[in-house]
């Protein structure tokens, strides 16, 4: 079976894996001449599923707890599994609560144990919860690697439009290209983060702090680099990070520990993440076209699940067609 | 029924359409609350307008009144701008004017506020002013050609619900025939129902739905207890007293055998 895949984001590169493993024969085309700039790009590269219920529906904890072991099965040594910490200001702790009482997964943890967990956090938090099944990944390194896999497994990539070729007989196209497929009732939720050196500063995992207005996290990177995240605003506008944006996140940061005042600001990235009025992702199916689209702010932690029912729908309806009587 | 420069709802919600789970969620809150005028952040929301088209469209279809606002601007400057902007945008007269005095607790500019009030009404705008409940301040803005009052009960988004009740009673009082409504600090349905037995005209509520375990249900609540607290003060509350009075009459009756 032959398979074109458009769109080299997290959504198309998951699709290419579980179609290549089940032994198609897949192109992939990107409209863009790397793999930098897609919305996955951007992406904090956390596995979350507890955390992100505050605000989601449960399909987002049933779905997105596979993920963890997916990433870890495909990318060996790049899940890293040690769990999120969310603190709240003194002042916001009754935010602390609010989110303890719409999630689960977690154990309410005082100050020595912040301490324990984070030594750069001691004595700046005096609650905190701790969800310790949660795991974050590096999605930059991890779309590469998953890129330089899928070659491997003979997997064909088409960089930049110029140089599409499209295969001319082919028996499935999958639409992966996020925010540009122009459905209809898709929209834009535009995320801007920063990327901050801050040598001064060592974290073990994904601290998320509450603040009623604007929570924001950090994720620890290799080297002291930091993804710091995210705004949430509907549009779908990919201009450069506002200065407000810039000062929320900073601020938030500087909250977080004071070092990172003297962080240098390696980058402010923005991403536009596609979503549903649901804010649930939909693999769909149209004759041999099907798309997974409406990741949201669920890339990394509902790709894989999305990835694996798409290709139940191609390959089940493969088989029924090869034991089809004929006429 | 509720009227608001000219216009006339059988609905005293007004609903903030930010922070809800999804779209989808608060377009059921809408509903569940049978509510008929949402306001929209142009800043916060909408991207000043930019690109926010999908979401725009969403709260189109809803079929409700818009009240676009100033949310997130600190002076007088920005506010008129931002107002001239949702003009343009979202295509109407009315404008929720906030503008900030304090980053942190976003308690209302009164000075710059009456300014920019000033300004918008002078330039055809229909304001509604986020305000304190500060009596000379309401009288300020009326002069400044509101023709009606948004009077918080409690900073936004603290859930306090009302905090000075003397000076809510003495608002309604001065202004009998201004339509009030409270703006910011709910947190509950009770303290929806509290205001409108106080006399109040409507409530307008974002944080208490949208954050809520279950955003439509407790639209819904807040819809009761707002029609709640509007009849009880229709139908005459009773005054608080200091001793108990009993509803029967005591003599006569073996009240202390
Ligand atoms: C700031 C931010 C932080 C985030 N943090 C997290 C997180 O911590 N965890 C998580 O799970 N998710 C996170 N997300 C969400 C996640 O990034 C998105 O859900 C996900 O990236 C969407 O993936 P996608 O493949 O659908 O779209 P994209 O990544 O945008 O990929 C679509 C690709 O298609 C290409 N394309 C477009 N048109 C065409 C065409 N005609 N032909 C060929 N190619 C085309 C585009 O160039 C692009 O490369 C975050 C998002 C943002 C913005």
């Amino acid at each position: 079976m032959k398979a074109l895949v458009k769109g080299a984001g997290v959504a198309g590169l998951t699709l290419a894996f579980e179609l290549a493993s089940h032994g198609a024969d897949v192109t992939v085309i990107e409209k863009r001449h790397r793999l930098a700039g897609s919305a996955s790009w951007a992406a904090g590269g956390m596995l979350a599923p507890w955390c992100e219920r505050e605000s989601a529906e449960e399909a987002v904890v049933t779905l997105g707890r596979l993920a963890l072991d997916w990433w870890d099965s495909i990318l060996p040594g790049q899940v890293v599994r040690t769990g999120t910490l969310v603190a709240a200001p003194a002042r916001d702790t009754g935010e602390l609560d609010r989110f303890a009482r719409r999630t689960a997964g977690f154990a309410t943890i005082g100050e020595e144990a912040v301490a324990a967990l984070e030594p750069d956090l001691a004595g700046r938090f005096r609650r905190g919860l701790f969800f310790a099944e949660e795991a974050h990944l590096d999605p930059r390194r991890a779309l590469v690697s998953l890129k330089d896999r899928l070659v491997g497994m003979g997997v064909r990539f088409e960089f930049g439009y110029g140089a599409v070729r499209v295969p001319e007989t082919i028996d499935i196209e999958a639409d992966c290209t996020g925010i540009a497929a122009g459905v209809p009732d898709l929209r834009g939720v535009r995320g801007e983060m920063l990327l901050l050196h801050a040598p001064e500063v060592s974290l073990a995992r994904p601290v998320r702090l509450l603040h009623p207005r604007f929570p924001v996290y950090v994720v620890p990177r290799a080297d002291h680099l930091f993804m710091v995240g995210a705004t949430m605003i509907e549009s779908n506008a990919s201009e450069p990070v506002t200065a407000r944006s810039m000062m929320e996140l900073l601020g938030a940061a500087y909250a977080l520990h004071p070092a990172f005042g003297e962080a240098e600001i390696v980058e402010a990235g923005v991403g536009v993440r596609p979503a549903f009025a649901d804010n649930l992702p939909r693999v769909s199916r149209e004759g041999n076209r099907i798309s997974i689209n409406g990741l949201y702010r669920h890339g990394f932690l509902l790709a894989p699940a999305m990835a694996r029912q798409a290709a139940d729908m191609i390959f089940s309806t493969q088989r029924e067609l090869a034991h089809a009587p004929h006429h | 029924m509720l009227e608001l420069y000219g216009q006339k709802f059988s609905s005293r919600l007004l609903l903030g359409t930010a922070l809800y789970p999804s779209p989808a969620i608060m377009a059921d809150a809408v509903e569940a609350a049978r509510n008929e005028i949402v306001t929209v952040s142009l800043r916060r929301e909408a991207a000043g307008g930019r690109t926010g088209g999908k979401f725009w469209s969403l709260i189109q279809s809803l079929g409700v009144r818009v009240l676009p606002n100033t949310a997130g601007c600190h002076s007088v400057k920005e506010a008129v701008t931002t107002a001239q902007m949702a003009r343009e945008v979202f295509a109407t007269n009315w404008i929720k004017l906030e503008v900030i005095g304090n980053h942190d607790t976003l308690q209302p500019d009164v000075f710059g506020l009456v300014e920019a009030a000033g300004i918008l009404s002078g330039d055809g705008f229909e304001v509604f002013p986020y305000t304190t409940d500060d009596l000379v301040v309401a009288e300020r803005l009326l002069e400044a050609g509101c023709k009606l009052l948004m009077p918080w009960c409690a900073p936004i988004g603290s859930a306090r619900g009302p905090q000075n009740v003397d000076a809510l009673r003495s608002l309604r009082g001065h202004f009998p025939d201004v339509p009030l409504i409270v703006d910011a600090g709910i947190g509950r349905p009770s303290h929806a129902a509290a205001v409108m037995e106080l006399g109040y005209d409507a409530v307008l509520l974002n944080t208490a739905v949208a954050k809520a375990g279950d955003p439509i249900a407790m639209a819904g609540a807040f819809a009761k207890a707002i029609e709640a607290g509007r009849e009880a003060f229709l139908a005459g509350p009773l005054e608080p007293r200091d001793m108990a009075v009993p509803s029967t009459p005591v003599i006569g009756m073996a009240a202390f055998s």
